[in-house]
């Protein structure tokens, strides 16, 4: 038989290789240096230093008071909205949906920013507005975001949609078969909801709260914007300070092993908790749920969904414009106040504006062709057990969702800040850091499309000769074009707002957008702020709708099944 | 560079200086002081680029790179702005990669300075005006910086909020209950500014100021130049510190807020530029060195970024009091050299961030 030479087999090591680079190193030296004092003798000093110190001790309860409350009050919003947008007749339920799903290409930090103008007690918007109708004393606020309430709130903001798509696609899922049954045996349509829905859906609301238990856990750009004014700090703003002069490393890496553990703890529950969805739909096939009719509810249930959605999107964009085009963020803008000046500020004298603007377009492109190109490599050796140790590779491209962006900042700078690999300075240690990041999702996503390829098109491939780098590229990858599509797009929105690892690698040659706004936080620049925010998000917008439009006509001209 | 760089190091000289704020240990004659030569401008055109690494505020600082281009077209500026405490670190941090980026160094904490000359980092360069007019206080005996800008940390008030006879007249009437919840204030661990006044006050006034304006709330922001953003927002009434250019600046545009030169005198905050011994662009850096020494590039300083300056052609500002008639409290870098770790770490004690 000839055919021609099969690179499975060094593809396996070097994939294994880069994984290893990419997790195991950055992961060993966080260990060695929680372990380490500053001579680098070993010592369990530092998490003895952690577990007593107040200013590490104060921290991590505030991050689990955090943490528990975002993820209390995200199901709290997601459930009801998920299951009226599902399971009800609601009227502009798929706009809302939409808008939901949209909320979320907002980077979180600038949520903070923007209901920092909002809801600063003095200068928001919202409590000028507040006093202009009550009547409240200038001293006194109705709101205020700097306050662990507020932050609590904000986090929520742009997190509760990651619990509402999977409540919604749960409920979307969930056979209509069994309200049915439920219906005809005389129940209400309100017991129907209580008894069957409610409880076939709990499973999904439990996953929810851990993902955004997560996610208000390891987050760093809101607490660093709403919290240290307030006078406090959480896990993820103190592991950053201890990088400011004189950095402690040390300290910094045991700081942040309860992250870690912590995660990877919390995504065994989820996964457990998810794993048991599957009972709800033993078997068969289900029809489609039926629609609750609200009647005259449904305009009460409207008003509910523009409410919720009024805080992450409407209110903050509205913030967002009023700054960009005012000379003082806290005065509402009219036709005769609005300036242009920010926008010259931004674009014609903020000498890092262009640099920052390249160095994320090359950092978010580069980094999703590499993670989608290596996703897809991953999930093709494991979807096809095409060399043995697929698993190892499956786990190692699975493995960094249990790593929070901080930790992996933090892995990172301490693993190439010396020899023999110095990346740091470089854009490289950037992408190491971004595709490490965004590699679970675009590896899940990838390779849930392979299960819809049947391996028959490949083999037939195999068997008229080809290589399997040559049906890979052939067969599998123009029938995967669409996922592939989607999940490049994912990685480039992901990568565009990433802040947690960028704001510890980065150098003044390597900065990246949420870097800078991040640095024009710090020195008050509100309108700046407002422009490249509003400038990040509408690339993002952009990217997304053409990636839609791209894998939209793709899908349909498609041929096959 | 092998050598971990520490603000320890500088103990020896700190413990030899007395005099002014500028002396340290001279090693041998000054480098004559240098002209702006058409060779010079020549070889700078040829590097074509600089990265300048300062605290002054963002947009003075934008301001200052575009004057420079636009004088000397073909040499472009790269402004990278950040709090002199972070600049501080990330010069090392960079140092210690092997990276060299910055050519020219501003902080507003001279404490900075010391510590880079004694570990070697910078290069001797004095400027003609520097050797000519700048006043001994003002410039570094061995040639390797001088004073760039001259800033103050007054308190400020929003005039909208605060009727001028019950604003505060100086440190000790912030502790007073009716300022709680209104008070801004910025970072010693960000600001060079906020470290230099810290040292002063805490010096001065001694820690239980900061002790009891730790209890008053304070919104903290990081940047010494954001307190009088913030009073200008109208977000807070009063700032215990912040840097006072921003004030005047804002002040100008006709943003309601005042100024207090306070009664127990005023942190004087000087900052520094130097030029980095390892400068990729060490010409351009020579050349944007001298220029903005110069008599008219300090001018500038003072009539657009409201700074002020130790070149005694400049002419002050007419909307603001003269420097000389204004109570300040003594600069000591060395000192700030010595304490500012200690500084840092008590005061986070007490503000909890």
């Amino acid at each position: 038989m000839t055919r021609s030479l099969d690179l499975s087999r060094p593809i396996l090591l070097a994939v294994a290789a880069l994984l290893a680079v990419m997790i195991v190193l950055p992961v060993g030296w966080l260990v060695v240096y929680s372990l380490s004092d500053k001579e680098g003798a070993a010592t369990l000093g530092n998490f003895a230093t952690l577990f007593t110190d107040p200013t590490f001790v104060d921290p991590l309860i505030t991050t689990l008071i955090i943490a528990v409350s975002v993820s209390l009050l995200c199901c709290l919003i997601a459930a009801p909205l998920g299951w009226l947008v599902s399971r009800t007749d609601m009227p502009l339920r798929r706009s809302v949906r939409t808008l939901v799903m949209a909320s979320l290409v907002t980077p979180p930090f600038v949520g903070a920013i923007a209901w920092e103008m909002l809801a600063a007690p003095n200068s928001g918007l919202l409590n000028q507005l507040w006093r202009s109708i009550s009547g409240m004393p200038a001293d006194e606020a109705l709101l205020d975001i700097y306050s662990l309430q507020g932050l609590i709130f904000v986090i929520a903001c742009y997190t509760f949609p990651y619990v509402f798509i999977l409540v919604a696609n749960a409920l979307d899922r969930m056979p209509g078969e069994l309200e049915d049954a439920s219906s005809m045996l005389g129940a209400k349509t309100w017991d129907t909801a209580r008894r069957i829905t409610v409880p076939l859906a709990l499973p999904t609301l439990l996953a929810g709260a851990l993902v955004s238990f997560l996610q208000a856990m390891n987050l760093f750009g809101s607490p660093a914007i709403l919290a240290i004014p307030a006078g406090f700090h959480t896990l993820t703003t103190r592991i950053w300070s201890l990088f400011q002069f004189p950095p402690k490393p040390e300290l910094a890496a045991a700081a942040s092993l309860p992250l870690l553990v912590l995660t990877i703890l919390l995504l065994r529950a989820q996964a457990r908790a998810l794993g048991r969805r599957g009972y709800a739909v033993l078997g068969g096939k289900y029809g489609e749920p039926r629609l609750i009719r609200l009647g005259l509810l449904k305009w009460p249930a409207v008003a509910l969904a523009m409410i919720v959605l009024a805080m992450p999107l409407f209110l903050p964009y509205a913030a967002l414009f009023n700054s960009a085009f005012s000379r003082v963020a806290s005065r509402i803008v009219s036709f005769e106040t609005a300036t242009l000046h920010n926008f010259r500020f931004t674009f014609l004298e903020l000498s890092s504006t262009m640099p920052a603007l390249k160095n994320t377009f090359l950092l978010a492109s580069s980094s999703a062709t590499l993670g989608a190109l290596l996703a897809l490599l991953i999930a093709y050796i494991v979807a096809r057990k095409a060399v043995t140790g697929h698993k190892v590779l499956g786990f190692l491209a699975t493995a960094p969702l249990a790593i929070p962006g901080i930790v992996l900042g933090v892995g990172l700078f301490l693993a190439y800040t010396r020899p023999p690999l110095t990346l740091y300075g470089t854009l490289w240690i950037l992408l190491i850091a971004f595709v490490t990041i965004e590699l679970p999702v675009a590896y899940q996503q990838l390779s849930s499309a392979f299960h819809a390829v049947h391996p028959e098109l490949e083999e037939a491939g195999r068997m008229l000769g080809a290589s399997r780098l040559r049906t890979l590229a052939d067969i599998t990858a123009p029938l995967l074009r669409s996922a592939v599509i989607a999940t490049w797009c994912f990685v480039f929105v992901a990568v565009i707002r990433e802040l947690s690892a960028a704001v510890i690698l980065f150098t003044s040659d390597t900065k990246v957008l949420s870097v800078l706004i991040f640095d024009l936080k710090e020195s008050g620049d509100v309108g700046a702020i407002a422009v490249l925010s509003l400038t990040m998000v509408a690339i993002t917008t952009l990217v997304v709708a053409a990636a839609n439009r791209l894998s939209g006509t793709r899908l349909q001209a498609r041929p096959v099944s | 560079m092998t050598r971990k760089l520490t603000r320890r190091h500088v103990l020896a000289a700190s413990a030899a200086a007395t005099a002014g704020s500028f002396v340290t240990p001279v090693r041998g004659a000054p480098p004559e002081a240098q002209k702006i030569t058409p060779a010079l401008i020549e070889a700078a055109r040829k590097e074509g680029k600089l990265a300048w690494y300062t605290s002054v505020d963002l947009p003075v600082a934008e301001k200052i790179a575009k004057a420079f281009e636009a004088a000397y077209p073909g040499i472009a500026v790269k402004v990278e702005r950040s709090g002199a405490e972070r600049i501080f670190q990330r010069i090392g941090q960079e140092y210690q990669s092997k990276i060299y980026n910055c050519d020219v160094v501003n902080s507003s904490d001279a404490a900075h300075l010391i510590v880079w000359k004694r570990a070697s980092m910078l290069a001797p360069f004095v400027p003609e005006d520097v050797a000519q007019y700048f006043p001994a206080a003002h410039k570094d005996p061995d040639g390797m910086y001088a004073s760039w800008r001259i800033t103050l940390s007054p308190i400020a008030y929003n005039t909208k909020l605060v009727k001028p006879e019950d604003a505060p007249k100086g440190f000790i009437d912030l502790l007073d209950p009716k300022w709680m919840g209104k008070i801004v204030k910025a970072h010693p661990g960000y600001s060079g500014t906020i470290m230099t006044a810290t040292q002063q006050l805490s010096r001065d006034l001694g820690w239980e100021y900061f002790e009891k304006l730790a209890k008053q709330k304070v919104m903290q922001v990081q940047s010494a130049a954001d307190p009088p953003k913030k009073l200008a927002l109208g977000e807070r009434a009063v700032m215990a510190d912040g840097t006072e250019y921003v004030v005047t600046m804002l002040q100008a545009r006709g943003e309601p807020i005042a100024e207090v030169y306070a009664v127990e005198g005023t942190p004087l905050v000087t900052g520094p530029s130097a030029i980095m011994a390892r400068a990729a662009n060490p010409s351009a850096a020579r050349l944007f060195t001298a220029w903005s020494m110069s008599a008219p590039a300090q001018q500038m300083n003072v009539d657009v970024g409201a700074l002020r300056s130790a070149h005694p052609q400049v002419k002050d500002r007419a909307d603001r009091r003269k420097l000389g008639d204004i109570k300040t409290l003594r600069e000591d870098a060395a000192a700030v050299a010595d304490q500012a770790d200690a500084i840092k770490t008590r005061y986070t004690q007490l503000f909890k961030v």
